[in-house]
Order: C-alpha cells, then structure tokens, then sequence
C-alpha cells in the first residue's frame, strides 16, 4: 500500500486545541473527575488518553487513573483479516467497577472496535457508565454507537483513509486525510 | 519359438566376456553368441544402447505366500521381480506356515510354475517353524529342491542350535542364510541408535544387536567349516567381521540391499513407515562401508530383501508398523545409481553381484550366457529415465521409501527361458 | 506477524522469533487467567478437540481450560493404544475429525511421529501434546516462559535437565528450546539413562548430579518412571534416589537464586525432595499456571486468526 496525503484535517495546534476542549468537557459533563478513569485503546488512543489526564490534572489539580486496553481477542473479524494481529497486554492498574470509564481512541470509524472494547471492559468489571472520546468522528458507523466527545467531525468518502500521527509514536502530530495510489 | 536378442552390448562376465554380439535363443537355450546372427521367424528383441546380461537372480525375496497373501503372491511377487529385471528369486521360508518341509516346498514349486512368471527357489526353514528349536527336515526339503536354509526373519539365537544346523546342512552342501540380530540388544527397537533416534524420538537398535550375530556365526562357521551366508549386511562392523572371515578363507558370503546402501537414518524422521526395515537404515558411515564392501568383495551379492506389506499394515504409527521395504522393482535402478553411476562397481561387478554370485551360493546352474545356458537374460538400458511411481509396482506391496526418485539406468527387458516376461519396462503376459 | 505454520509438532521446527512470538502471546493471556471473569469471546464457534491416547489429566485439564477460557467449544476423546490391533486407526481417526469439522486437534500418543500422521490427513491445526520420546513442545513453552518471567531472559542461563533423558520428550522439546534461546544446557543423569550422542543437540552430558547442577540458574528436574528400573536401566530406585535425587544439599551446588523446575506429577522423595519441591526456590505451580497462558497463546496463534491454513500453500 502506496499512501498519500490528501489533505490536513488537524495540524499540532488543532489537536492540541481539540484535547484542551475535550478535557473541559469531560470535566464538565462528570461534574469533576472524582470516579474518572481514561482508558485509551491499543494503539493512538493510549497517548491521546495520557495527554487527556495531563489537560485534566492541569485544570483539576486531579490525576486519573489510566489504562490500556488491547481489543484484539475481542475483534469480530479475526476469522476474516489475513494477518493475524499481534496481541499486546492490557494494562488496567484499577478496578473498573463503580468507575466513569472514558474510553480513548483516534478515530471513530465503523464502531466496531468500541464494540469490542465495551465488551473487553465490560468482562473485566461493572463500570458506572462508559464514555467514548475520539479525536476524530469520520462517520459511517455499522453499529449503534456514538462518541460523547469528539475532537473533529469530518464526512469522509468510505475508501478515504484517516489516520492520526502522534508524536510518542510517530514524528510530529497531526490528522488527515489520505489516499491509496496503488 | 526362436527369439534373437539384436545388436546389445553382451555383459557375460563368468564367461569373460563383454562386447556387443547378437545372442540366439533356441527353445528356451541360448543356441547361439555371435555377430550379426540371423534366424527365419525369429521373435527380434533390439538391444541396440542396451545391456545384455545374465537373467538377475535376487536371492533373498518374501513372496509371503502361503498364507499371507494380502502382502504378495507368487503370481504378483513373480511379476513384481519380471517388472525388476529379474529372472529368478530365491523365497525365504517365514510364510504361514513356514516353510519348514518337503511339501511345503514342493507346494511352493508347483504354485511357482503355475503362476509364476520367473524361476522361483524355495529356501527351507532352519528349525521347524522358524522356532529356533528343532532342525527343519532338511535333508527332505533339498530333495524337493530347496536351495538353502534360513530361519530369516528370525535370528536362530540359540546358538548350538546354530552350530548343529550348520554341521547337518554342510552334508547337502546347503548354505545357511543367517539372519543376525540379537534380539535382547534390539529390545523393542525401530531404527538405527545414535543421533536421529535421539532426535526422534524412537527406540534404537544398535549396531552391535547385528554384529555380535555376525561375529558368532563366523566362528560357527569356522568350527563347523559350514557355508554361511550373511543376510541384510548393514554395518560398517558386520562388513568388517566378514572381510575378516574372507581373509582367513571361511566359507562365508554375504548380501546388501539397495536400500542399506541408498539410504541412511536421516530419512526416518518423516515418520514414513515405509522408511521402517530390519536390519533398520543405518548411519553413513556405514552406507559407506557398504558400498567398500561391495566394491572390494567383500559383499557377494546385492538382494533386496523385497518385503511387501498391506498397505493398511503400514499405514499406522512408527512404532506399530511392521518392518520391510520392498526392492524388486528398483533394486536395478538403484544399484545404478549409488555403485554403477558413481564408478564404485562397473557394469560387470553388478552382473556378477546380481547373478553370477547369488547363482554360484545357490547351486543353481545360471549367471551366465554361454551356448547351452538357460535363456534367462536380462536386458538393461543404462540410458533409461524414470521417476519411481509404487502405484505402478507390480508388487501389492506399495512400501518403498523411493517414491518420487528419478533413477537412471533401468531394466527394458526380462527373459525367462526364452520367455519375455517384461519389455520396456511393462509386463508383457 | 504470525505464525507461519499450520501445526505445532515440535519445538525443533520453530525459529527464534515464532519462539518469541507465543512467549510474547501468552503474557496477556496469564492476565486473563488472572482476572474474575477469565474468559475472551475470541475463539467462539471453534472446535478444540482433545485427543489422549495416553493418560494425562494434567495436559489434558490445561489444554481444556486453554480453550474454555478463548471461548472454543472444547472435547476430550480418551483412548487408549493398549491394544493397537482392535479399534480404528490413527488414519482413520483423523479423517472422522476432519468430517466433523475440528478447528483444533491437540494430541498426546505414545508413539513417536503420531502427530505427524495427524496432521498429513487433517487440515485442522494439530498440536502436539507429547509424542513417544520424542517431543513435548507445549511443555518447553511453558518452560521457558516461566523461566522468561522469573529470570528476565533465558540467553546465557545454564540450564540443568536432571533425570530420565533417554525416554523424556520434555527433555529434547527444552534442550532444542532453550539452546536456540541462548542457555547453556547440560543434561544430567546415569549413563543408561542418556540418549546417544545427544552432546550433537549441542547439550553438555554429565553422570554426576554434583557437578552437574553447579552454578546452574535452572534446575529442570523430570519424572522418573519406575517401569525404567524394571527394564533393568538402574538397580534400583533407592539408589536412583540416593544418586539423582534433587535434594536441599544438592540444590546449594546451583546459584543461589536458581529455578526448580519439574514438569509433574513429581515423584516425592524419588526424584526430587519434599522439602525442594515446596520450597523457595520451586516454580513448579507456576508452571502449571503458565501452562494454561502458553497453551492459549497457541490456541490463538493457530486457529485464531483469519485462514491461517491458507498460508501453508
């Protein structure tokens, strides 16, 4: 697969920016962050969701606890993909019951991979509520789920590419748009 | 009914001889050796390229019959030896029942010239019932026309027992075939010990359950001054013992089969049951010596030791599969290509390890083409190509671990008292 | 990546990074055994089928569990081989499961190489639960996690195989296991007891367990069986014990932090010592724990994923 870039949905600054007003909303809708947990999901929604209690415990004066969750014995097309993910640990250093758990990712797509996440989650406790923060809503949701915080949202064309790049991982940060010249 | 064999390259090495000449046949004897020969109504057989030797005789064959037909018959072990290039095959005794008496022999003789396509030679049991108790009525069974005694199969690991066969034999100028395997040292074995046994976790034989057998039926035979035929050598040891019987001047000879020198142990580790053989596949050092033994005569003979089995009995665990390779149908092929092809043996050391020599330990007046000799001919096209397929065996046994080898150097015809029983490589009936 | 391979049937075939790959695996996957709800939907509609020709409760329990816990429908089929004349055939067995559908065929057989006929007439994955003397993989896997998980690292570690190496498919699974890994391995044992020319496997061979187990990080200690002393390979088991048997005193030759290790079930007092087997220094509960994890990495590993026959071409 050959990429190229389309076009620059967020630069630095816009995601930044995108966290920064996330965070106020999680803040807001909780009413404080005292039962809060942010678990961010394998692999760009584990940074957003450290920077996410950076922004929190900078307006709060609060940490969060933060997890990871890796979704891949709980994804519904294992028997369809060729490549056979890797598996990663999961690391939740908190019990989730009785928690707000916010779940973290990049990109909102199809929703399949929330489904899943619900359900690793929900297989290690009972949660309070679970929310979904996402830097990115691109639409064309297969499943009944929606995000609560959303960072961008942007109709995309279903053969576009999204991705996110984020620093602790890539080179620099930003989001866009790409497509497949091969 | 004349046949005349055309313009090969006649391989007579008991005669000395090795040139190109037309050969003759004449109700079912050679008539005539010769340039340009030609004969009004004369069936023509173009041996053009081709080899001409002495119908191959394979001394050491289990046609299982009677009483283990599934396996072989005479009719299908006969075809199998036609399809080999072989005119004639001496069967071990260890059927159902054993071949232990003159009528079993003579049952063997008279099904054989009925079914069978090749001459066939009774070998008689050592012991009654391969026991290895009492002495077989061997003195009968040479009367109906057993040409030697062996209990192969078996060791006869009793060893006065051993000793006495060998004094009792010795007055009908028998050989005695010695299977020689210490079954205590072998315990439940199924392959070579050493390396690969460890690395597969199978139960080893030892090189040593062969060659202490070996070593005291040379001495049996010393005392006794016996004639003892070693079967299935396999080892660097055994070979070396009977180098050593030879040099003192015993009447000691001895066998290898093409398996023993195509293969090593290496090749069980597909788990191939088909790969399982008694003695096993051993290691390459002693292939090596195998091939020495051969090339300075040490070994006599080449015999395969052509052990068919249903393919159902081989289609089980290692461990549970019974042991036997069968070999009439690429013992020639083979033998071209681990000793002719490589220079170890030339064209008429084959001849005489696949005729001249099994002929002259069997008492049988063959493994040679002079005029008057019986007409068992063998013809062999050094050139030939073909990739092993068992389904095409003419053998019902399908157990051969050379499935898929391309060979080089086959048998193109049989001829069986001027009878020709296989022509370009298909049976002809 | 995955693994690129359609069964496992030994230790010796696996490269250093498929090695790695399961040890890798099957860390998230202790965590699921760890947790209250110690289930992942991830091989739901899969079928593991257990077939023991020998009996084994404890690789049988953890091969079943392995499964439960993925969420594969698993079936235990005990056999015995006693009598190899009456009953249906390996071939035969094998050609009934694939009709039926297994995903999965763990087998354990006392027969070497019966995996491998196994998996010629089936193209569900097979596992090799132990076969014969000749490989046990799943059991150097989980050996070697345990000894990933307690020591850092297994490369540079000697590593000392006490006992029955003749007749222990453990013993070759680890020796090939752990030599590609980068240990040092030494087996220790009576003569009668150890296989020909294994040094070739590149082990060292000792006779004296004192030398043997000095300076060692693991003590790796097998099963004696008794049936070897009636074949007449050791006098007796007194003096097997008195020779071999991996006592207190003797574990003070190792390092002081060394592993005990024994695959089960221990022979008390035989080959090993009350007092070792309880003691500080015995890993040997948390290799059965591990063992569960290992055998799920490789549950996932071969059937979990898309077709991953479809890579065998």
């Amino acid at each position: 697969m050959a990429l190229c870039e389309k076009a620059v949905i967020l630069d630095a600054d816009g995601i930044r920016r995108a966290l920064t007003r996330i965070a106020h909303e999680i803040i807001e809708k909780n009413k404080g962050v005292d039962s809060i947990a942010l678990i961010g999901i394998r692999r760009r929604g584990v940074p957003l969701a450290e920077r996410l209690a950076r922004r929190i415990s900078e307006i709060e004066g609060k940490e969060v606890p933060i997890g990871i969750l890796d979704i891949t014995l709980y994804r519904d097309d294992l028997t369809t993909i060729t490549h056979q993910p890797v598996i990663h640990k999961t690391e939740i250093p908190f019990a989730v019951d009785s928690k707000t758990v916010v779940l973290v990712d990049d990109v909102l797509f199809t929703g399949r991979t929330v489904r899943a996440a619900l359900d690793a989650i929900i297989d290690l406790g009972r949660p309070e509520a679970i929310q979904l923060a996402v830097l990115v809503d691109r639409g064309h949701r297969e499943l009944p789920i929606r995000a609560d915080y959303v960072g961008k949202n942007l109709p995309t064309s279903k053969k576009e590419i999204i991705s996110v790049y984020l620093t602790e991982l890539d080179e620099l940060d930003k989001a866009v748009i790409e497509v497949d010249t091969a | 009914m004349k046949l005349l064999v055309k313009g090969g390259k006649i391989i007579d090495p008991a005669n000395n001889f090795s040139k190109a000449a037309d050969i003759l046949v004449v109700g079912g004897k050679i008539s005539a050796v010769g340039q340009n020969l030609c004969a009004d109504g004369a069936e023509i057989i173009d041996a053009q390229g081709k080899l001409v030797c002495p119908g191959f005789i394979d001394m050491h064959v289990h046609l299982r019959e009677p009483g283990l037909e599934a396996k072989e018959t005479i009719a299908s072990g006969t075809r199998a030896a036609a399809r080999g290039g072989f005119t004639g095959v001496a069967c071990m005794p260890n059927t159902k029942p054993v071949v232990d008496s003159q009528a079993l022999v003579e049952f063997i003789k008279s099904r054989a010239a009925a079914q069978g396509v090749v001459n066939v030679y009774p070998i008689g049991a050592i012991t009654k019932g391969s026991a290895g108790g009492e002495l077989a009525e061997i003195g009968d069974m040479k009367l109906a026309g057993a040409v030697a005694v062996s209990d192969d199969g078996h060791p006869v690991t009793n060893s006065q027992v051993m000793r006495l066969a060998m004094e009792y034999t010795k007055m009908f100028d028998l050989p005695v075939i010695s299977h020689c395997e210490d079954l205590d040292l072998v315990a439940d074995g199924v392959m070579n010990e050493g390396y690969y046994s460890t690395v597969y976790g199978l139960k080893g034989i030892s090189r040593a359950a062969e060659e202490v057998m070996v070593a005291r039926d040379i001495m049996l035979a010393e005392l006794t001054g016996a004639r003892l035929h070693i079967a299935h050598i396999s080892t660097a040891g055994s070979v070396e013992l009977v180098r050593m019987a030879k040099k003192k001047g015993l009447k000691v000879s001895a066998e290898a089969t093409p398996h023993h020198f195509a293969l090593t142990d290496e090749v069980v580790g597909s788990y191939d049951t088909s790969t399982k053989v008694n003695p096993p596949l051993r290691g390459t050092d002693d292939v090596k010596a195998v091939k020495e033994g051969l090339r300075d005569g040490t070994i006599d003979v080449i015999a395969t030791d052509h052990a068919p089995h249903a393919v159902e009995e081989k289609d089980v665990e290692y461990n549970y599969a019974p042991f036997g390779i069968v070999g009439l149908e690429t013992a020639v092929g083979l033998a071209f290509r681990e000793l002719v092809n490589p220079g170890i043996l030339s064209i008429e050391e084959l001849v005489r390890k696949m005729s001249c020599s099994p002929a002259r330990i069997l008492g049988l007046n063959k493994g040679h083409l002079g005029v008057g000799a019986d007409a068992d001919i063998t013809l062999i096209d050094p050139d030939r190509q073909e990739i092993i397929d068992v389904n095409k065996f003419a053998s019902k046994g399908k157990n051969s671990p050379f499935g898929g080898w391309k060979l080089t150097g086959l048998p193109v015809a049989t001829i069986v008292g001027g009878r020709v029983v296989m022509r370009d490589r298909e049976l002809v009936l | 990546m995955g693994l690129n391979r359609k069964d496992l049937l030994g230790v010796k075939d696996l490269t250093v990074d498929e090695i790695r790959l399961i040890l890798e695996t099957a860390g998230p996957m202790k965590d699921i055994i760890g947790r209250q709800i110690k289930k992942v939907p991830t091989l739901r509609g899969k079928t593991v089928i257990n077939l023991f020709y020998e009996p084994s409760t404890r690789t049988r329990t953890s091969f079943e569990l392995a499964g439960k816990y993925m969420s594969a429908d698993t079936i235990n089929i005990s056999t015995s081989t006693s009598s190899v004349v009456k009953g249906e055939t390996l071939k035969d067995t094998a050609k009934t499961l694939e009709v039926m559908g297994a995903d999965v065929v763990v087998i354990r057989h006392a027969a070497a190489g019966a995996p491998h006929i196994l998996s010629k007439h089936l193209s569900a994955a097979v596992i090799n639960a132990g076969d014969g003397f000749h490989e046990h993989p799943t059991q150097a896997l989980l050996d070697m996690f345990t000894i990933k998980e307690k020591k850092g690292s297994i490369s540079g570690l000697k590593v000392a195989i006490v006992g029955d190496i003749l007749h222990s498919r453990v013993a070759r699974s680890n020796i090939w296991g752990l030599t590609k890994m980068g240990a040092e391995v030494r087996v220790v044992g009576p003569s009668t007891l150890i296989p020909p020319e294994v040094e070739k496997l590149g082990v060292t061979t000792f006779t004296s367990l004192e030398e043997g187990l000095r300076d060692t990080d693991v003590i790796m200690v097998l099963r004696i069986q008794l049936e070897r002393q009636q074949k007449g390979l050791f006098p007796t088991i007194r003096e097997y014990a008195r020779h071999y048997g991996v006592t207190a005193e003797r574990v003070r030759l190792a390092r002081p932090d060394a592993l005990v290790m024994h695959p089960g079930p221990i022979n008390r007092g035989v080959e090993i010592a009350p007092e070792v087997a309880d003691g500080i220094q015995a890993v040997i509960n948390e290799q059965v724990t591990n063992g569960v994890a290992v055998r799920m990495a490789l549950l996932y590993l071969l059937a979990g994923g898309g077709n991953p026959h479809e890579a065998i071409s």
